[in-house]
């Protein structure tokens, strides 16, 4: 008795109060999304809002039965649980059936059950575990390799079920360990390669190593505190290159820019390395060292993006960088969704007023583009309150997890919020073109029992722990 | 505390900014980009087009010349089309099984979304198995359309036929969208803005897949379709379909006016084609057979051809002639075939006075009357002038017509054409005296000779001739058509003797065999046209009775030998037909001959004419 008073006591009973607003909210936006005139009752079990709803009864009763676990049960038992889970997503890509070329589910009668699922936060407990061992320190080599393991393995598990957007969720732990102490320079270095992924798809060669180049001697400019010497750089560049294109119209030999540009690159960084070994400038290789590593980084862009990205994949990157758009083939799902959204206006078309949704337009309108009723039929005031909700969420849950006693309480709390925070930001994005297509439902707002049962689980694990906070958990 | 706590600041702001971009984006894309709510609108809208009923065309008796008939074509929506059983459908709607391929391939590539026609004009038998079975072809679909249909195949050139409307009808009017029908010639063209009606629109809330859900805003934007307004044709819908039947086998055109309205009682072509094979499936196909037929039987040869008119053109040479007042006494000699500069074919008295030049077809009279023309100027080129202004006020080589389709204006030679010929001052009468006999530069059509003789018969004056008298307004009244009158006045008595001239031509002249009919006078002129490329051209126009003229005709027959062999019996049968109701048995033989002859399978055939 003591210990249930306690746990009720010592709940996060804002954290509760906002998952159960963002779960109402979600279900009343699947009803109309669903809605139709001839529909009976709001309780219809045969249509999806009422299938929704006992998804969100059974999905509370799931987060009662969690919240009455012992909390030490989840640190004692996190390597069986990541163990099972991975014993699951073996076993589904054998014996799962296959729904829209993914092979990810399991069923059970009328009920669909998708393990990917589950891989979250059984993942984000091995990698508390992990973590909050007494002798673990984070900037090792070998604790890369754990940690790289532990995501990798259900990550790729999923990658075989063909469900690449669940797998990209795993990136976010990069964040996690960030704040457990990864340098700064690998989160860096990683989004510097995300961002030569764009630029190498957006530019052309010749742009693109004029970027590099220019990026290159500021770098330079910056390391050694001097504009004088970045411009002496930046001039020499110019020069022979003025040179180089000068001897190539004289001689007529009718080179491309591009073509007298790596030569003025090879010409530069010869004279760049003589320099370097003649002054004895550090300086010089950290900047050459830079440079081939963005070479190598868009050269691989080239090859991944041709050969690695099948077709739509392919496609839907290009949609959002605008390379190409093709509003009734690729790109008619964001086109819709973004007709759904900015139709809204300010306020809204109103509670079931949503043309765009109610006649259909937008294709997966109750599970992945559900934002898209948000959008259209409470406007930017509706859109803004819901991403406002889940930012709240996020902070109060970073929150609770820097108030942990214990580093695995901690850890586990951080990794549920990034885990939101991925699904979120990216679900959102898509449906107003700003990131691909990646079939990622948004958190306790898309319908499905699986996705809105792992949030759960995944959130109430967490207050679970929370509840327990003073308690030093390994 | 750990040394790393304060990362978690850095987290917290990376959670804010993507919120914050997020809701700029949001921002823009609904409050500040208006183009959002219009695509949400266009997607959901539907207009849809209640297209009504074309008018019909009748001939000036009532009977009905044009009315509609439902047909339907096949659409689909190829987004929403799942594999179904090919052979069975085409089967139903009687189409090869690659022809259906190809269309919904082309109707992919159009559009996934968009629905588009892939089998045209089906009849309604077959629409009726169709519709039944329809439900085992998810994303096909039916819509309606109006045909044109001629209950008797006549007056294919008159009557025009509707087709789709091109780019550039599009471009040229507000009013039509792609895959509207619209006049594409004859009557169907020039009385387009009657016919068609007005389109009635409707907005109708639509979802996905196309299916109605509602009308928007309570149908306050919906306007109602207008049928269009019937036509009451001026043609005589019998004698037409006789004039056809004459010119069976010849190529050649006949007009006929009533010379007091201007209203075209005939305006045949031959060859001809049914006007119903513009509509149903094969119509592409028929359309480019007549499009290769070598005798062009799409051409309207009564209005679009013109021809060198030969001798009937001494009417107006005539006229002229007594206008200048050179000609009203005067006689002039004629030594037959030695007649210099051009000879005379006919035998005859000499020297004649202009009624029996007139009879008789006299070169040698009309040239020296052309002499004499000119020569009453100061210089060819005045005489010339005013020559051919002459002519164009009694509407030859000038449009006339008040509503006609494709008409040419046909040419007289001018001043410069001459000055750049032989070189300017170095030409005169003689030069261009092949003018005075209608041969030469001169070209007319078949209708401006018809309306010549129409300007006889009324004694100086001429109405646009026209197809059409009346439109029926939606009380039922009829709102009667009223065109232009010409008046020429060249002095009542000088169309007298003009008159005279011609009455002998068929009591004693030229054309007294072929022409005479009984207990009614006509006034007529042969016309026997050298042609250079084979068989002379036959031509006859006339009119009748020579009192109260009720009906003008010109009738040309390309390679019909002489004026007399073809072209003035199928004129006076016509005229006979017309005026009497029947032909009688003394004429009966040239109807016979008119209805068997076949010249067309001799002809030789001139590429690219």
């Amino acid at each position: 008795m003591k210990a249930r008073n306690n746990i009720l006591l010592n709940l996060d009973w804002i954290s509760v109060f906002l998952y159960l607003v963002l779960v109402m909210l979600g279900w009343i936006n699947i009803y109309a999304a669903v809605y139709s005139d001839e529909h009976q009752s709001i309780l219809d079990m045969g249509q999806r809002y009422g299938k929704q709803l006992i998804w969100i009864i059974a999905g509370i009763i799931l987060a009662i039965m969690v919240l009455t676990v012992d909390s030490k049960f989840f640190a004692a038992f996190a390597t069986h649980i990541y163990i099972i889970t991975i014993l699951l997503l073996v076993s589904v890509l054998i014996f799962g059936k296959e729904v829209n070329g993914a092979r990810a589910w399991f069923e059970f009668g009328n009920v669909a059950l998708q393990p990917a699922e589950l891989g979250k936060f059984a993942t984000n407990l091995a990698i508390a575990k992990c973590i909050s061992q007494f002798d673990f320190k984070i900037q090792k080599l070998r604790s890369y390799l754990t940690l790289g393991a532990i995501i990798a393995l259900p990550a790729v598990l999923i990658i075989m079920q063909n469900d690449t957007g669940s797998a990209l969720v795993f990136a976010v732990f990069i964040l996690v360990f960030f704040r457990e102490g990864l340098s700064g320079m690998v989160l860096f270095w990683g989004f510097a390669a995300a961002a030569l992924f764009i630029l190498s798809l957006l530019l052309d060669e010749f742009r693109l190593l004029v970027f590099l180049l220019s990026i290159s001697v500021a770098a330079y400019g910056v390391l050694r505190l001097s504009i004088k010497e970045a411009l002496i750089g930046l001039l020499a560049i110019l020069g022979i290159f003025g040179l180089i294109w000068f001897i190539d119209t004289i001689v007529g030999m009718g080179g491309s820019p591009i073509q007298l540009l790596l030569i003025t690159t090879v010409i530069s960084a010869v004279l760049f390395i003589a320099f370097g070994i003649f002054y004895h400038n550090k300086q010089v290789w950290r900047i050459l060292l830079f440079f081939v590593f963005a070479i190598g980084i868009s050269m691989s862009v080239n090859y991944f993006y041709k050969n690695v990205l099948i077709i739509h994949q392919r496609n839907r990157i290009d949609e959002v960088l605008g390379i190409k758009t093709d509003k009734l083939g690729a790109g008619y799902n964001v086109n819709q969704s973004k007709i759904a959204i900015g139709s809204g206006g300010i306020t809204g078309k109103g509670f079931l007023n949503g043309t765009q949704t109610k006649y259909n337009f937008v294709p997966e309108q109750s599970t992945d583009f559900i934002f898209c009723t948000v959008g259209e039929e409470w406007g930017f005031i509706g859109s803004t309150f819901v991403v406002g909700l889940f930012l709240l969420l996020l902070i109060r849950v970073i929150t609770l997890a820097e108030r942990q006693r214990s580093q695995f309480s901690r850890v586990y709390g951080y990794g549920v919020a990034c885990i939101l925070f991925f699904h979120i930001a990216i679900n959102i994005s898509m449906t107003i073109g700003l990131a691909p297509v990646i079939g990622i439902p948004l958190p306790f707002f898309s319908y499905g029992g699986s996705s809105l049962w792992a949030f759960t689980i995944l959130l109430f694990i967490f207050l679970r722990l929370d509840a327990s906070r003073t308690e030093n958990l390994r | 505390m750990d040394v790393y706590s304060k990362r978690k600041y850095l987290i917290i702001g990376l959670f804010s900014l993507t919120a914050l971009i997020i809701v700029i984006r949001l921002f823009t894309i609904q409050v500040m980009d208006p183009s959002y709510k219009i695509s949400a609108e266009n997607n959901v809208l539907r207009r849809v087009v209640n297209f009504p009923a074309r008018g019909l065309i009748y001939d000036r008796n009532g009977k009905l010349l044009v009315f509609n008939q439902a047909a339907y074509d096949v659409l689909i929506t190829p987004r929403e089309m799942k594999s179904f059983d090919t052979l069975a459908f085409c089967r139903i709607v009687g189409v090869e099984k690659e022809e259906l391929a190809k269309e919904i391939k082309t109707a992919r590539s159009y559009s996934m979304y968009k629905p588009s026609a892939v089998i045209k004009q089906l009849s309604s038998q077959t629409y009726a198995v169709l519709q039944e079975q329809l439900f085992k072809y998810p994303g096909f679909f039916i819509q309606a359309r109006t045909l044109r249909q001629f209950p008797s195949k006549m007056a294919a050139h008159v009557l025009g036929y509707i087709g789709e409307v091109d780019q550039k009808g599009i471009d040229n009017s507000a009013y039509y969208e792609s895959g509207d029908y619209i006049g594409k010639s004859g009557i169907e063209k020039s009385y387009e803005a009657e016919l068609r009606g007005v389109k009635g629109i409707s907005y109708m809330m639509v979802d996905v897949h196309n299916m109605p859900k509602g009308s928007f805003e309570q149908g306050r934007l919906d306007t109602a379709a207008v049928i269009g307004k019937n036509l009451t044709s001026t043609l005589n819908a019998d004698l037409q379909s006789y004039g056809e039947q004459l010119l069976a086998g010849k190529v050649g055109s006949i007009v006929a006016i009533e010379p007091e309205t201007g209203e075209i009682l005939v305006l045949a072509s031959s060859p001809t084609f049914d006007p119903g094979l513009f509509i149903g499936r094969e119509r592409s196909k028929n359309y480019a057979k007549l499009l290769n037929d070598p005798y062009k039987p799409m051409l309207n040869r009564a209005i679009t051809s013109s021809y060198p008119p030969g001798s009937t053109f001494k009417i107006a040479n005539a006229l002229i002639g007594l206008e200048e007042g050179v000609l009203q006494t005067v006689r002039y000699s004629c030594q037959g075939p030695g007649s210099s500069p051009i000879k005379c074919t006919h035998n005859h008295e000499t020297p004649l006075g202009l009624i029996s030049a007139i009879r008789e077809s006299c070169n040698a009279f009309f040239w020296q009357a052309f002499k004499a023309e000119i020569n009453h100027y100061p210089s060819p080129a005045e005489g010339l002038e005013a020559f051919r202004n002459f002519l164009l006020e009694m509407g030859i080589g000038k449009k006339i017509g008040g509503d006609l389709y494709s008409e040419t204006s046909g040419s007289i030679p001018t001043i410069s054409y001459y000055d750049k010929y032989f070189g300017a001052g170095r030409w005169n009468s003689l030069t261009i005296r092949s003018l005075s006999i209608g041969q030469g530069e001169l070209l007319l059509t078949p209708l401006q000779l018809s309306n010549m003789v129409s300007l006889i018969a009324n004694r100086g004056y001429y109405i646009s001739p026209h197809l059409v008298k009346n439109i029926q307004n939606y009380d039922g009244t009829q709102r009667v058509l009223q065109f232009d009158k010409h008046t020429v006045d060249a002095g009542r008595e000088n169309y007298e003797m003009i008159v005279q001239g011609m009455e002998q031509v068929v009591e004693n002249g030229t054309a007294r065999l072929s022409a005479k009919i009984d207990s009614v006078i006509i006034c007529g002129k042969t016309g026997t046209i050298q042609n250079p490329h084979g068989e002379a051209h036959s031509a006859f126009v006339a009119f009748g009775p020579k009192i109260n003229p009720k009906i003008a005709i010109a009738v040309y027959i390309e390679n019909g030998v002489w004026g007399a062999r073809y072209a003035a019996p199928i004129a006076s049968l016509i005229i006979e037909k017309y005026l009497k109701g029947k032909i009688s048995p003394r004429r009966q033989h040239f109807e016979d001959e008119m209805f068997n002859s076949d010249l067309i399978s001799t002809m030789k055939v001139e590429a690219g004419d």
